[in-house]
């Protein structure tokens, strides 16, 4: 057996309610890191609430976020001082939203939406050296380069999905939130976005957790699988083996309607 | 050589819960191992359950009951129990399996697609595609494919990326299912040959081969799964 390498991230018994409707309850599980953990299921499921409140950004009424960098003693995030958390926010973690208006300052150029959050969590300072690293991430996302002093609000939907890809990964964080991160976009224009995904996450070794409620999406990105129905994980396992050989009846319902192309 | 797959016990079924929870009973009692350097094919009528077996012992499918074990890293793995952290050690570094059909990642070209679980095991990527331009080359596909996703080609075109994907890398147990159905007489002798080639290095190899010619080739052992079959 390997050594019993620690987890990145320990969930433990996660509960949120919006008044008597519980919206997760009882989710426990654990991220390691480099890993790709999917969490799927319909809409109202709780996937949302459960990554809103992993990530630090909606209280839970319940439970420990205990997040261990390189095996240090773990810490619970909840209990953290807020100025803490925010910098972690900042910096070791990223948070992807489906709606890049929401990840993104749109006031501000393409480049400096990538180079501040270099200038905020790593203290960069020389303007040249920011300028050439977001350059550099604005073409690992594949954005012509001539567009780094442009606003985001002149970018297409899918480049500006990948600039706020570039802002979250530009501070080479540990773990990256993704909420519906191929949401909003035209089928090809996913398609690319994924392929991008699935090489970035790779090169940077992030662990990533990834909410979707696209199968196809969670096939091709997560090592794992979390389903969720009600508020609770109904199954869990290897991507492949939930999606072929699901065993939990809302898991067997979900694959088998997918339609077929 | 000794065994490095033993499949002891082990039983597979389904239960439909959206069809009123009809049970499919597919395996039952299945045991048998398998040693380093031989080639086992499994037989049995069409629908006895050969890749519901591959699938399980890869951990595709759940089992129901009863181990698979595999010889990982000097130590027995049970690929029916160990969790998915574990399944993904053993399929990056010891079990590989090459399907029927080719599963295409939209916008990855052929030569990606092989190189993939090379890369993904820490080989650089330099070297990881030029291993995968050899094995590619080997299987006669045209070089002006390589650069291509796979998507558009034809099922022979295909199924030949999936075998360079699978033998790419030497795995010390490969799981093959029909690897040669959609090949003609040239290429279906070249995967022959790199089929017995793992062999001889000491893979141990369990497979579907429905070609009789082919299973003549290979074959080292059979097994005929209907005699496991549980009674009714």
């Amino acid at each position: 057996m390997p050594a019993p390498d620690p987890p990145l991230l320990q969930v433990r018994n996660l509960a949120k309610a919006y008044g008597a409707i519980a919206a997760c309850r009882g989710i426990s599980f654990d991220l390691w890191p480099g890993e790709v953990l999917g969490v799927v299921g319909e809409s109202g499921s709780g996937k949302t609430t459960l990554l809103a409140c992993v990530s630090g950004q909606l209280p839970p009424d319940g439970g420990q976020v205990l997040y261990a960098p390189d095996g240090a003693a773990p810490v619970d995030v909840l209990a953290m001082p807020e100025p803490d958390r925010r910098r972690l926010l900042r910096s070791e973690w990223g948070f992807v939203h489906q709606n890049p208006r929401d990840g993104l300052r749109m006031g501000v150029s393409g480049g400096a939406n990538v180079g501040e959050r270099l200038m905020a969590a790593a203290g960069w300072r020389h303007y040249g050296r920011i300028r050439a690293a977001a350059l550099d991430w604005m073409a690992r996302v594949e954005i012509d380069r001539t567009r780094i002093d442009d606003p985001p609000a002149t970018y297409s939907g899918g480049m500006q999905q990948r600039l706020q890809i570039a802002r979250n990964l530009v501070t080479h964080p540990r773990i990256v939130f993704m909420d519906e991160p191929t949401g909003g976009l035209d089928v090809s224009v996913q398609a690319r976005l994924l392929d991008l995904l699935r090489a970035l996450v790779r090169a940077e070794g992030v662990a990533v957790v990834v909410v979707t409620h696209d199968l196809a999406v969670a096939r091709l990105l997560a090592d794992r699988l979390l389903v969720m129905r009600d508020g609770v994980v109904v199954e869990s396992g290897l991507t492949d083996q939930v999606l072929d050989d699901p065993q939990h009846p809302y898991t067997q319902l979900l694959v088998s309607s997918v339609l077929q192309v | 050589m000794g065994a490095v797959l033993r499949i002891e016990g082990l039983a597979k079924g389904f239960t439909l819960h959206n069809q009123g929870g009809l049970r499919l009973p597919v395996l039952a009692g299945v045991q048998f191992a398998v040693d380093a350097g031989e080639c086992v094919v499994i037989t049995g009528a069409s629908g006895c359950g050969k890749s519901s077996l591959l699938r399980t012992v890869y951990a595709n499918y759940a089992a129901s009951g009863g181990r698979v074990l595999v010889r990982h890293d000097g130590a027995w793995v049970d690929m029916a129990a160990a969790p998915p952290r574990m399944v993904m050690a053993v399929r990056r570094a010891t079990l590989g399996y090459v399907s029927q059909f080719l599963r295409v990642i939209p916008r990855v070209p052929a030569l990606d697609v092989v190189a993939e679980p090379l890369i993904a095991d820490g080989v650089p990527a330099g070297e990881a595609r030029d291993r995968a331009a050899a094995m590619l080359a080997r299987l006669n596909l045209p070089q002006r494919l390589w650069s291509l996703p796979p998507a558009t080609f034809s099922g022979g075109e295909q199924q030949r990326v999936n075998i360079a994907r699978g033998f790419v890398r030497a795995y010390p147990v490969l799981l093959l299912d029909e690897p040669t159905a959609s090949l003609d007489a040239e290429n279906r002798a070249a995967v022959v040959r790199l089929i017995d080639e793992a062999r001889e290095r000491g893979a141990a190899i369990l497979g579907i081969f429905h070609d009789a010619e082919v299973r003549a080739q290979l074959a080292t052992r059979s097994v005929n799964l209907e005699t496991f079959r549980a009674p009714a």
